[in-house]
């Protein structure tokens, strides 16, 4: 299979702006803007099933339709803060395939009707904001961007935007916020963004994989794009595969894959012949799925990851092997969130602190069973009651990691001891 | 009328408009949420998570669009699979709400115990205890038993002043942000802010000086916890042993609704003393704020200056004498000059005072005078603004123009007030020769040159550009009149000109229209009313008196009187609180009793009569103003009341035709205000007191009563203008003055600075001077040291000098501004 997103794997040089126009570049947004209106262009994202690859996989096509018209002006904000542990798909592409990217940024501005448009990165990030910066500057040069593109009154600016390395600004209101200037916290939503966005203006925020995935859209087809996927889950998408496998790194695969297929074919299987022991398919906000043969060859789409007691995320999959212990994971991923806790909501911010004091008694100190018993009740009361998700994701780990791998806890209790 | 919803809350049903919160809604039918970030006066954030509650709404069946309908017939309702926050969800049609359920408790049990965990729990040692919102919803809905050690909690350093106003307790605070947004949102100077995130976040402030705002006290009422503490009242008392008076801010002529909380204390010697000032809400008046001068100026009622017994002269010094004595030998010294009595009182003294006062010079033949240098009152209780008038509903097409004055520093709660009518779309214009805070919400800035305060309102009333056409075609239009940069008659012919616009724009005789004017003291408007009125020349009407009665007010100390070169000095007898340079320079000095002592009303400048209870017992031999007068008068033979305040305001009521009807019982009505607060929940609208002891009235304006109006001539120019080569010192007003109450506060004199001059930077160097330089100011001969302050929106020939710092400077004159 020929590569949809990854295509530097294949093309040299394709970040050379005379590469990526001889391979068919820019085709995409030139057919938009001067051969379609902006609900056609709309509608066959729409059509193609393209779903958010940022997380909460929410259809792309009706989100640009959200986009309120009676509120002016609308801006498109692409959000490169890709911040989830084991998560660097995003990365890849804007270092290697950046005016894929941009080429969708500008279709989906096009689609929205907005004249501006920006790249929120990490702030770690700022080798790429750069770049980034320099492939603008040569579309620009070459009427890619900037006024009447094409001979339209169609006119788009795209400008970078670097944060200051938050996770939490990865969610999209609190992205918005720190775009605008303010503290990185989130917004309460409704409004989302298509109502309420950047400056109360309607927004659109796209993953940087969601708009990479545009121009061959366009350029083919939804139907084209259809081929790939199943019927929910349509398209390819990069997986990226860490932890305990012989082969990590980015895959794009058409999703749908199976776990067995991502973690033994491509990722080449656990290595010095360990046992895989437990799946987390989304980063650090995932819940552990047990790798029975039944999860193994559970398929990789929105739909069917559920099933077996997660959901696909960002398709960031990290691999444990019989070598790990559970508790050690959890006290990692609780460490994680509770330094990220924006400190907004109180169940977040007080919560995860809380988890954080119980997993290190329980790990190294003089932790009893009582106290993992209470650090899942933590967890579970922290449930339901955040401003936004990420007090959620906290307690992913914590509860099915206490559920699904009991003993693990029970020998750390026996086992640790104050130091 | 806007749309309305219907919905049930815990079975019961409430109709309230589209749009309202779930919480808000809860609260008009006694139903209380819990809350803590959520302020009915901000907009909702979400943040603390305490208001969780379950919500359903009915299915609607997608084909038909009908709702579906149980067997019973009644609608089918599903509830969301969350809780979810009442404080930022609106309200729809046929939604329930349970606040009580088993699923709802456990989310506010959870909430406070998630709150608990980084909290100190030391409600032993905080002030907050007793009215705390936290203690209360601890009670109601907190677990039996924390589980969570108390070892780990984190701490910090306590008592971590944000300025030296506030105090903040960075354990105690439950991150909620109403500080933060009540700076932001309602008063516009985000002077304090969040830093650090996570658990790690505390309130750290931006401003030098620390928490630079006038109205920092009132987050210390919003803030949930004891977190925000006044350096004034910190470890001053326990709420539980305060008892809470009515009364009325006397700093200014806003008029705001207070509380003086009062305790019998052993550290003041076994006296009561007033422990804190708190806010009382009248929404039509000061919401539910006050200022800090309001809030910290109260110490001068308990100086140990105070006077206790009458005085009088003997020689060189002034011996205690028995009131019989005293009163005494007042009736003789004013029976003896008769027609020659000048009676001078201020705009500090109440309507009952002022009336006595009155009919004492009249009963004599004598002259009845109003201490100050602004005019204009005539014409405010002409055109003054209409019955019915409340700024808060004040916005999009509406006008205001404020002229002549510093709002924010003469009265910070109109200043607070204007800015928020600009806000909900007001045209603001503001007509000033300086730069003032109030310019940043202003839809349109006058920049006159000082001297050309009339021709600009005549500008304004040419209708010819698109200032004077806004203020012309608003539904509603209000004007601000000061007195910066004007003497008394300067300002009287502003006055003028003011009133002409409005009613040549049909801006008058009706509610939200009309005059104001900004006057220096709590109750100038009320002396107006009562046929008090300054004199151009206190001097000469000094010198030509028989015999002086001044009350509540210090001409010698401000510079407006003096005995120098006086050959035949009139008898002088003065009544007052405290010792100042006048009642040094007396005959015979009365001592009065604090208007915390007593009761009374005064006039503000919207024309709002207002009543003040008497809160503290009376000091020493202190008497009331009123009854001090009517004592002297009955040894005249006048026939005054000296009874109770009640009684003098029966006769005010039965003279004035427009106190017509009033009694104190009318002044003491209460209605339902919106938002509800200071009930059995003080999470939801913070400390600041119910209003139970009275709203006031507003008294109807003559262009209301339809009375014919006849407005004096507009005279050519109003201010003087700085000549070539000569420098013109114009007094300014500053909220923190050298005034007497306010250098008696223990805590505000560290606010006030030093005395400084403003001068325009191209002034600076032709007098070879810097920013932060010392100077030495000369006026009238009289001088004094001074730091120069540059500011480039001042005229260039202008030197600005604060009031009542020791000069004689009261209306603009020729100064000298030398480097030292
Ligand atoms: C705590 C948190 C962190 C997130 N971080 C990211 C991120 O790094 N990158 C991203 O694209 N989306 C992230 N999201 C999801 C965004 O809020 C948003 O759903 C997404 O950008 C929408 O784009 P999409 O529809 O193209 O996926 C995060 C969400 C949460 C709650
Ligand atoms: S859930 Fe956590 S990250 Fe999200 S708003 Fe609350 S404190 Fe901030
Ligand atoms: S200081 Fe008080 S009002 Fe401010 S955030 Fe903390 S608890 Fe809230
Ligand atoms: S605004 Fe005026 S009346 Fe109100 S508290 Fe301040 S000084 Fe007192
Ligand atoms: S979240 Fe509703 S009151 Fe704080």
């Amino acid at each position: 299979m020929a590569y949809i997103l990854l295509r530097h794997r294949e093309i040299p040089d394709i970040h050379e702006i005379d590469v990526y126009e001889k391979h068919g570049g820019f085709a995409a947004l030139k057919k938009a803007v001067t051969e379609m209106t902006p609900e056609q262009v709309t509608e066959e994202v729409k059509a193609s099933g393209l779903r958010g690859r940022g997380g909460a996989g929410f259809p792309t096509g009706l989100k640009w339709s959200f986009m309120d018209k009676n509120n002016w002006p609308h801006y498109v904000v692409a959000n490169a803060d890709e911040s989830e542990p084991g998560t660097f798909k995003d990365r890849e592409i804007m270092e290697r395939n950046p005016f894929q990217f941009l080429e969708g940024v500008a279709i989906a501005s096009y689609a929205v009707g907005a004249n501006r448009a920006y790249i929120y990165l990490r702030g770690e990030f700022w080798p790429i904001a750069h770049f980034l910066d320099e492939k603008i500057a040569e579309m620009e040069k070459a009427g890619y961007l900037g006024e009447r593109l094409f001979g339209t009154d169609y006119s788009l600016h795209i400008y970078t935007h670097l944060g200051a390395g938050a996770y939490i600004c990865g969610e999209e209101t609190a992205l918005l916020e720190s775009l605008e200037g303010k503290r990185g916290q989130p917004r309460i939503r409704p409004p989302f963004p298509p109502s309420y966005g950047l400056y109360g203006k309607p927004t659109v925020v796209n993953n940087v994989e969601t708009l990479t995935n545009v121009p061959y859209i366009i350029a083919n087809g939804a139907q084209a794009y259809r081929q790939f996927g199943t019927e929910k889950s349509p398209g390819v998408k990069i997986f990226s595969l860490s932890g305990c496998v012989n082969r990590p790194g980015n895959y794009e695969l058409p999703l749908g894959t199976t776990f067995r297929e991502l973690i033994f074919e491509h990722g080449g299987g656990i290595p010095e012949g360990r046992n895989i022991k437990a799946i987390m398919p989304a980063g650090a906000s995932s819940s552990f799925i047990v790798a029975t043969d039944e999860a193994l060859d559970t398929p990789m789409d929105y739909e069917s990851v559920p099933n077996v007691g997660a959901q696909l995320g960002s398709a960031s999959v990290i691999v444990i092997d019989d070598s790990v212990s559970m508790d050690w994971v959890v006290e990692k991923t609780i460490h994680f969130f509770q330094h990220e806790s924006c400190g907004k909501c109180t169940p977040c911010r007080e919560g995860t602190y809380w988890m954080r004091k119980l997993i290190e008694r329980i790990r190294h100190a003089d932790g009893t069973e009582e106290e993992v018993a209470l650090l899942k009740d933590v967890a579970m009361q922290i449930r339901g009651k955040c401003l936004c998700a990420l007090g959620e994701f906290s307690t992913m780990a914590v509860v099915s990691g206490i559920e699904r791998f009991a003993p693990d806890f029970e020998k750390a209790v026996a086992t640790s001891s104050p130091e | 009328m806007s749309k309305t919803v219907t919905l049930t809350i815990d079975g019961k049903q409430v109709t309230v408009p589209e749009g309202t919160l779930i919480v808000d809604a809860a609260k008009k039918i006694g139903v209380d949420i819990p809350v803590f970030c959520y302020h009915p006066k901000m907009q909702p954030v979400g943040m603390c998570r305490m208001c969780l509650v379950e919500v359903g709404r009915p299915v609607v069946d997608r084909a038909t669009g009908q709702v579906v309908k149980n067997e019973d017939g009644t609608p089918q309702i599903r509830f969301a699979p969350n809780l979810m926050t009442a404080c930022t969800t609106p309200v729809s049609e046929g939604m329930v709400v349970l606040t009580e359920s088993e699923k709802a408790h456990d989310g506010h049990r959870a909430i406070i115990e998630f709150l608990l965990t980084s909290h100190p729990l030391d409600c032993p040692i905080c002030d907050k205890g007793g009215e705390c919102p936290l203690q209360e919803l601890t009670m109601r809905h907190g677990p039996p038993q924390g589980r969570f050690p108390y070892e780990d909690k984190i701490h910090f350093e306590k008592h971590f002043p944000l300025g030296e106003l506030i105090y903040l307790d960075r354990e105690r605070c439950i991150l909620c942000g109403r500080c933060i947004r009540y700076q932001a949102e309602i008063v516009g100077e985000p002077v304090i802010g969040f830093y650090q995130r996570g658990r790690a976040t505390e309130i750290v402030t931006y401003s030098d000086p620390g928490f630079d705002s006038y109205f920092s006290g009132n987050t210390t009422d919003i803030c949930p916890v004891g977190a925000l503490t006044t350096a004034d009242f910190r470890f001053g008392a326990r709420a539980w042993e305060l008892k809470a008076e009515a009364s009325i801010c006397a700093q200014c002529p806003v008029g705001c609704n207070i509380v003086f909380n009062t305790r019998r204390e052993a550290k003041s010697g076994g006296r009561v003393v007033i422990k804190r000032v708190m806010p009382r809400q009248n929404e039509e008046v000061n919401e539910l704020w006050i200022c800090d001068k309001g809030r910290f100026v109260h110490h001068y009622t308990h100086s140990a200056e105070r006077l206790s017994r009458p005085l009088m002269r003997k020689g060189e010094t002034l011996q205690p004498v028995s009131w019989e004595d005293a009163l005494r030998t007042a009736a003789e010294k004013f029976e003896a000059a008769g027609k020659e009595v000048l009676v001078l009182a201020s705009g500090r003294l109440s309507n009952e005072d002022l009336f006595n006062l009155k009919a004492l010079a009249d009963g004599l033949g004598g002259r009845a005078v109003l201490y100050g240098d602004m005019g204009g009152g005539d014409l405010t209780t002409l055109v003054g603004v209409g019955q019915g008038t409340n700024l808060a509903t004040l916005g999009a097409g509406d006008a205001i123009l404020v002229i002549a004055s510093d709002l924010q520093e003469e009265a910070p709660i109109w200043w607070l007030r204007v800015k928020q009518a600009a806000e909900r779309g007001a045209t603001l214009i503001v007509a000033n020769p300086r730069a003032t805070k109030l310019d940043t919400y202003a839809s349109f800035v006058i920049r006159y040159a000082n001297g050309d305060e009339v021709q600009t309102v005549l500008n304004l009333a040419k209708k010819t550009d698109k200032i004077g056409q806004a203020f012309a075609e608003a539904e509603n239009a209000v004007v601000f009149f000061g007195s910066e940069g004007l003497g008394l008659e300067g300002s009287q012919r502003l006055a003028v000109a003011c009133a002409h616009l409005l009613r040549e724009t049909g801006h008058v005789g009706k509610p939200n229209n009309g005059l104001i004017g900004v006057w220096q003291r709590a109750n100038d408007q009320g002396a107006w009313e009562l046929g008090f009125e300054p004199v151009a020349d206190l001097q000469a009407a000094f010198e030509q008196a028989g015999a002086v009665y001044i009350v509540g007010a210090d001409p010698f100390g401000d510079g407006r009187l003096t005995l120098d070169g006086v050959k035949e000095r009139p008898f002088l007898v003065v009544q007052e609180i405290l010792p100042t340079p006048t009642t040094e320079v007396a005959d015979l000095v009365l001592p009065a009793q604090a208007y915390a002592e007593r009761e009374g009303t005064y006039v503000s400048g919207e024309r709002r009569v207002q009543r003040f209870y008497a809160a503290l017992p009376p000091y020493g031999e202190a008497r009331p103003d009123f009854a001090i007068t009517a004592a002297i008068g009955k040894r005249l033979g006048l026939d005054l009341e000296d009874g109770s305040a009640e009684k003098v305001f029966e006769r005010l009521a039965v003279t004035q035709p427009a106190f017509e009807n009033l009694t104190y019982a009318r002044l003491a009505e209460v209605r339902e205000q919106w938002p509800i607060v200071g009930r059995g929940d003080l999470y939801y609208g913070g400390t600041a007191y119910e209003n139970r002891r009275g709203l006031g009235v507003q008294l109807v304006p003559a262009a209301q009563r339809e009375e014919p109006v006849t407005l004096p001539e507009v005279q050519g120019e109003a201010g003087p203008r700085p000549e070539e080569d000569e420098w013109l010192g114009v007094p300014v007003t500053r909220l923190l003055d050298r005034g007497t109450t306010v250098l008696l506060s223990t805590l505000l004199h560290r606010r006030i600075g030093e005395p400084f001059v403003v001068v325009h930077p191209m002034a600076a160097e032709r007098l070879s001077l810097a920013e932060g330089q010392k100077a030495r100011l000369t006026v009238n001969g009289a001088s004094a040291e001074v730091t120069v302050r540059v500011d480039e929106t001042v005229s260039a020939g202008v030197v600005l000098v604060p009031r009542s710092m020791g000069l004689p400077l009261y209306e603009p004159m020729k100064v000298s501004l030398k480097a030292l």
